[in-house]
This record gives structure tokens, sequence and C-alpha cells, in this order.
């Protein structure tokens, strides 16, 4: 009897899959794949006959499986290598990018702290250790207390490779899993330092940011990385094999859609500016 | 009266039940032995890839690198720079200092509740002291960790001043929370199994409670409480959640107890889930990990040689 009904079941599985038309598979990036699920439940709540499985594992596993023709979408939260433009180029892979949704970095300090802005090369300076007391950038004469993410995180290669220049973090940055651990020991340290993304300050303050001694100092926020003024910011991408067409352009029209868009800031990333995502749908 | 009947058949059934327990047995030697070779296993090429050895030879992950020219050597633990450095100093020194200071906090306080509980409490409130104190090895010990995280940190900073909010006192603390209940149990064992006669002589030769505890159950009971100290410090070795939480994990090469310390089991618990796969980062944190557990072994092995003894020097076949 059992037996009977696990088949039963299965098959009504089956045909479900069958039937329901079109399967599209994403997968990639760690820090984009929450807004995939959320606009693939959407999605697939507005158009029955779609099922969109959503997968993570970093932005090299999503252009591998690119690249191998296993997966219909790639997540990144960065631009292919070199190396994988000329890996696809090899395989007949034409990978067609388009920024999906904007992310920014945010540089937390404690309340109390009376630094309230930083340049890159003090940023620099102070996480590749060559600055060590708030003293040297207008603080009190303490020590800096920093704290950063561990080394797996897209977080803390994107932080090393934009304000860092690739250097090594110093030996002395407390590494924390999570953003929201980086915020939480901020808030308790008031010579602390810590960086994460810009929707988690919850009990710390940002510090605004500029890219050089002649530019302003940005703060963080939804408008400013949206804007492309707040300087430690990146897009997130996805990539196809060619120019989409059929269910998978729909799909990325929509989530460039004023609705899509709308879903990434719920779900606490930054939308694109609305002339942007207009730009990035396929006609 | 009844008699016990034994048919041919039920022969058979014992034989298979016994064959079955036996497998039950033989199942966690098996387990322990193939986790065993899968670590090391995977921990192989350190020896034999000329690939991974660029990075990562055992002399590279022992002494200072000069890692870039012109600049001095030093032990750094970078595994994703561009340059990767795997120098083990700064966890080795990290493990250590966060398990010496478990140890300093936990043995006095366990082996003293040991010989209260065994030698000065009324029954009744030993009755209550032991399993409270073995209660504390059913925290959790990502609860340990938070606690250390969130409370123990503050508290440390605060009264002394700390210039790292977390650090090797506050992790060694909190592994110490969970190693009293082994030194406290074992030490505690090994101290009632004094065998009475030992006291009733000792006591009929006029010693009070304090001689009789001091001059005669404690050196009986040494082997136990060594047992008890070494099988600790085994598990502030190879404990990971609490320094993961608690420690800051930077990996720092200094003499401070009182700096952020990195220690083995953390780096294997924050790194190894997203490594490439057959990689070397991959392949130096199974070796790290085939460390580890050489290291637990002969800890272990150690404290069951210790517990061998007492059992010996208790049945007064000491020599």
């Amino acid at each position: 009897m059992r037996t009977i009904l696990t088949i039963a079941v299965m098959l009504t599985l089956l045909a479900g899959i069958l039937l329901a038309g079109t399967t599209i598979t994403i997968k990639g990036s760690d820090t984009l794949v929450r807004l995939g699920q959320r606009w693939a439940e959407e999605y697939m709540k507005k158009n029955k006959d779609v099922v969109i499985q959503v997968s993570g594992g970093g932005s090299g596993t999503g252009i591998a499986a690119l690249l191998n023709g296993s997966t219909d979408i790639c997540e990144a939260s960065r631009d292919m290598k070199e190396k994988e433009y000329k890996l696809a180029e090899k395989k007949g892979i034409k990978p067609y990018r388009v920024s999906v949704a904007l992310d920014g970095i945010a540089v937390f300090l404690h309340k109390a702290n009376p630094v309230t802005e930083l340049s890159f090369a003090q940023l620099k300076g102070i996480y590749t250790g060559a600055i060590t007391n708030w003293k040297e950038i207008g603080g009190k004469d303490t020590r800096i207390i920093l704290y950063g993410r561990e080394n797996n995180s897209g977080t803390y290669a994107f932080f090393k490779k934009k304000v860092l220049n690739k250097e090594d973090y110093s030996e002395y940055t407390q590494t924390l899993p999570g953003t929201a651990a980086v915020v939480n020991a901020v808030s308790k340290d008031k010579h602390g330092i810590g960086y994460g993304g810009i929707a988690w300050a919850k009990g710390v303050k940002y510090a605004a940011v500029r890219k050089s001694d002649s530019t302003a100092a940005i703060s963080p926020s939804v408008e400013t990385v949206s804007d492309g003024t707040y300087p430690i910011s990146r897009d997130l991408y996805w990539f196809f094999n060619g120019v989409p067409t059929g269910e998978l352009k729909k799909l990325l029209n929509w989530a460039l859609s004023e609705e899509g868009q709308k879903l990434a800031a719920e779900s606490d990333y930054v939308p694109l500016p609305k002339e942007r995502a207009l730009a990035n749908m396929v006609p | 009266m009844r008699q016990l009947k034994f048919k041919p058949k039920s022969r058979i059934r014992e034989f298979v039940g016994e064959k079955l327990i036996s497998v039950n047995a033989y199942a966690a030697l098996i387990v322990t032995l193939l986790i065993f070779i899968f670590v090391f296993k995977e921990a192989i090429p350190i020896f034999t890839d000329s690939i991974i050895q660029e990075e990562a030879a055992p002399d590279k992950m022992v002494f200072k690198q000069q890692f870039y020219e012109g600049r001095e050597a030093k032990w750094s633990w970078q595994p994703t720079s561009d340059v990767p450095k795997y120098s083990l100093m700064p966890l080795f020194i990290g493990t250590l200092k966060a398990a010496i200071i478990a140890m300093l906090f936990a043995v006095p306080l366990g082996v003293g509740a040991a010989i209260y509980s065994s030698e000065f409490a009324p029954k009744r409130l030993r009755e209550i002291i032991k399993p409270a104190i073995e209660m504390l090895a059913a925290i959790p010990s990502v609860v340990l960790g938070f606690f250390a995280l969130m409370i123990l940190a503050t508290f440390l900073q605060n009264v002394l001043g700390l210039t790292f909010r977390l650090n090797a006192l506050n992790a060694g603390i909190a592994l110490g929370l969970a190693v009293i209940p082994i030194v406290f149990t074992i030490a505690e064992d090994a101290m009632t199994s004094v065998p009475r006669a030992l006291r009733d002589a000792a006591t009929a030769l006029g010693a009070n409670t304090w001689q009789v505890s001091l001059t005669t159950v404690l050196p009986a009971a040494i082997p136990g409480i060594a047992a008890g100290i070494v099988l600790g410090f085994g598990r502030a070795v190879g404990e990971t959640m609490i320094v993961l939480m608690a420690s800051g994990n930077a990996a720092i090469v200094s003499a401070s107890f009182l700096d952020s310390v990195r220690t083995f089991s953390a780096t294997i618990a924050a790194e190894l889930a997203e490594v490439v796969f057959g990689g070397t980062h991959y392949t130096v944190l199974f070796f790290i990990g085939s460390l580890l557990f050489v290291f637990t072994f002969l800890i272990n092995l150690t404290g069951d040689f210790f517990l061998v003894r007492l059992k010996e020097k208790m049945q007064g076949r000491t020599t």
C-alpha cells in the first residue's frame, strides 16, 4: 500500500514539474541569493507555469555553472575575470551581463567616536595596520580596534580589493561571522571600527567616506549608493548565455521593473536608479 | 522453584545477540578509524603535491617567512591573500593561550570543588553539588560562547580596562567553564574511590579530616586528578564554538594573554565552508584537522594511562 502511495506521489510531482513547462535555474553569489529567492517566489506566484530554482555557492561557483551550461542565470557580485571570459569564448558561451541591484559597504564607528569621516587612504592605513591610533585621524588618543569579516566572505574580499588595494588586512583585525556580529562588536567598543552592508547599522554610526582629499565625504545611504556617489559600492550582476529571450527575458525585465526593484529594496538591497533599470531591460 | 531451561534455540539467539552487540562496539572503532583516514588522506598533498608545497610546505608553516621583498620575515595567516600565507604559528600560539587560561581557571576550581565534595561536604549537599557542576557540561558550547561574547567580555573590559574586548582571557575563562565539569567529575570519582581502609587507618592514627584528605586521599588520587586535568586540556584544545565566538579570531603572534587569538579549531570552522575543494587552503585546513586529531588522541591516551595507574593503585598493586 505504501509503495503504491509513494509511486503515486512521485508521479504527481513529476507531472507537476513536466506540466509546469519552463524551469529556470539561478545559481551563484551568496550576496545575491536572498534577493534571487525573493524574486523567484514572487515571479512563480504570478506565473504558475514557471519553476525557478535558486541556489548559492558563491560568484565563482555560479560563473563555473554558466560556463558548463548547468545554469540559466548566474548571479555574481563581481564581473567575470579575463580568464573566465576567455574560457567562455572557448566553450562557445556568450556571457551577457546585466546589473540587477546595487550593494554598498558602510564603515561603522561607535556612536561616541568624534571621528565622522574617513578617506580611502585613511581607511587603508587603518585596516592594513599603518594607522593604529585614533589620534592620527582626529580622534582620541586611543588604539583603533579593528573588526572585520571572515576571509571567505564576499564583503571581506570586496573591501580588500576596493579599499585596501588588495593588501593584507592587519593581523590585529578581529574577524567575526556576519555583518550583524560586526555591528554588535562596534556598538560595544568605543574604539572600534567595522564594515558591512549598509542596511545593518543599529546602535552604531556610519562614517562618511571620501575617495580622495579633493572629493566630498559621502555618507552611505540607499540614495548615495543608488546614484553612485558613495564610493564603496558595487553592482550585483546576472549573467546569461547570450541575450536572454522568452521566459528568461520576461523574468529579467520583471526583476528590473518597479515592482522587482521594490522587492530588492524591501530585502535590504539597494535598487538601481530608475533610468539604469530601464536601460538594462532587454527589449 | 522454576527451572531455567536452555534450549538449543536460545543458544542461537544468544549467539546472534552477542554478535549484534559486538558489532555496535566495533562500529564506533571503525567510524573513528574511517574519520582518521579521511582527514589524513585530505592532508597528504602537503607532503606530496609540489604545487601545494610551494605555498604550504611544512617548513613554511612553521618558520618565519619573508613574503614580500624588502619586508621583514614574519609569521602570518592570510590564506586568501594575493600572496597566500599559511603560517601555523599564530594559530598554534592562539590555541595554546586560550587553553592555558582555561586550565588556570578550571583546574583550581575543579579540583577544589572535587576535594570539598568528596571529603568535606555533608552527604545531602554533595548530592546537590555534584549534579549541579556536571550540569555545566550539559550547557551547549554555543550558549557559553554567546555568554562570553555578550556579557563576560564587557565585564572583563570594564573591570580590567582592556584594549581588546575579545581576547584570550575572555575565551579562556569561557572555555574553563566547559572544562571544569571534566576535571571535577574525574577528580571527584578518583577521590571517592580511595579505599575506606586508607581513611580509617589515617583517622585511627589521629589525623583530622583536613589531614586525612590532604595527606592520604589526595596523594592516593593523584593519577585520577592528573587524568582529569589532561582530559580537560584535550577538551580546551579541541573546543570550537566558544573560541570562535569569544576570542576575536585575530591571528596574532604575541606573548600577551590580553590580545585576540585565533585557534586551530575556530580556523577550520570559520574557513572550511568556502574553500576550493582540493586546493592549498583546503589541504592546509585538513592538515590542521589532522594535527588536532593526533593531539587530542595523544592527550586522551595519556589520560587513560593515568586512569589505569589509578585503578592499579587503588587495588594495591602499585609498585
